[in-house]
């Protein structure tokens, strides 16, 4: 994974009710992508989460999100953004701000990271527009 | 680490690897603060505390049940709280199997959804839930009392009751976690307890509770609830290499119990 700490992390600090307002069409079509790539885990048994969280991201931008997992479960985070895109990765920190292993799955503007946690706690999420333009985007969590 | 052997057969024509630990960075502390955290994203459901805790062994859900709850409440707080606390029954039924259970408190989850004025479209979500218990479609039935959950909340904001969320949040979350140290307490293992260890969680509640009005925030059960909320979160703010013994499980259970009792019984104010 080419992220690194010269990448400038202007983090979108997005309201904490951001999936409260309404969606835009971008983002209602980067959604259903989001849950297509969350339906392939679905064959492993893998149940994903209703919420969801979307956005807009800009070059070389980190837009980070909070999530509390447990260990002992196993997750995919799943995210799609829509053109002009070009592509996007997906990536997991501890509650520390440390990045942790994952499996990745990066498919363009469609990317996937996943872990087990070994412990439980706060857990940080990244979307990463690697290459392309400003865009919207939509992350959804799968779990067992 | 999830099995990649089997992920790589999925239906996915993009490439999966395992991201190595040398090229893994760090986002420094002032930049998490700045993270954004939504109460459908960042908190989690029942069913994944309870996903978790059925990995270290057979749990006895139905052993878990409690009596019929009250769904004549007057207190609006105090139903947005029962109704967290009976979605997160209906995900203890649903892990037991017990379709019967789960429609009982798919009906009672309308009946109070309807007190608080919520949309009419909840109707439907009962009808749902009943016919996926009908058909043993468990999955499907988690699924829906998520959805049933956040739907929920959405007609809450839409009817300028955003501050009542919060409650049904924590309902859910103090039910869930006073069946899984329960639990946890009749069949001490150290891979369950890790689940306890939810600091970041309980402190995002809290802070959620402080930013509700001060009429809701002055309500008796409320503040009762929300005092005791700050006490659990020193009980589950560990080290993350630190396992809770079994004295410290049933102390995170006595006070979880006690906020539980105090929603289901509690008077309004006359």
């Amino acid at each position: 994974m080419s992220r690194s700490l010269l990448i400038p992390l202007s983090v979108i600090a997005l309201a904490a009710s951001i999936t409260v307002r309404g969606q835009t069409d971008a983002e209602v079509q980067a959604r259903k992508d989001a849950l297509d790539v969350a339906a392939a885990f679905s064959n492993e048994g893998f149940k994903t989460r209703d919420g969801h969280w979307c956005g807009s991201l800009k070059p070389h931008d980190h837009s980070l999100v909070a999530v509390n997992l447990y260990a002992g479960n196993e997750y995919w985070f799943s995210a799609s953004a829509t053109t002009p895109a070009k592509k996007i990765a997906v990536s997991v920190y501890d509650e520390t701000g440390k990045q942790v292993i994952t499996d990745s799955y990066d498919n363009g503007e469609k990317a996937a990271a996943g872990f087990a946690p070994s412990s439980s706690g706060e857990y940080f999420v990244s979307v990463d527009l690697v290459e392309g333009d400003a865009s919207s985007f939509c992350l959804v969590y799968s779990y067992k | 680490m999830i099995r990649l052997a089997t992920l790589s057969a999925i239906v996915l024509t993009g490439s999966i690897c395992v991201t190595l630990g040398a090229e893994t960075g760090r986002i420094p502390a002032d930049q998490l603060a700045k993270a954004a955290t939504s109460d459908s994203f960042s908190i989690p459901t029942p069913g994944e505390l309870f996903a978790a805790l059925g990995k270290t062994g057979k749990i006895n859900w139905a052993g878990q049940y409690r009596g019929p709850t009250s769904v004549t409440y007057r207190d609006r707080a105090q139903i947005a709280l029962n109704l967290g606390g009976l979605i997160a029954d209906g995900f203890i039924a649903v892990e037991a199997k017990d379709g019967q259970q789960v429609k009982n408190i798919g009906s009672d989850i309308i009946k109070l959804a309807k007190a608080l004025g919520v949309s009419e479209k909840l109707l439907g979500r009962g009808s749902s839930i009943n016919d996926f218990a009908e058909n043993n479609e468990w999955d499907t039935l988690q699924e829906e009392l998520e959805a049933t959950q956040n739907e929920v909340k959405s007609s809450m904001q839409s009817h300028s009751d955003q501050d009542l969320v919060i409650l049904v949040t924590l309902g859910g979350w103090i039910r869930g976690t006073q069946v899984v140290t329960s639990a946890i307490i009749q069949n001490y293992d150290e891979r369950a307890a890790k689940v306890l260890r939810e600091p970041a969680l309980v402190h995002f509640m809290q802070s959620k509770i402080s930013e509700i009005s001060p009429e809701l925030r002055n309500d008796p059960l409320v503040k009762d609830v929300s005092n005791e909320l700050g006490k659990v979160e020193k009980l589950v703010s560990f080290p993350p290499g630190k396992t809770p013994d079994v004295g410290e499980v049933r102390k995170i259970n006595e006070a979880v119990s006690k906020m539980m009792e105090e929603i289901e019984s509690k008077e309004p104010p006359k």
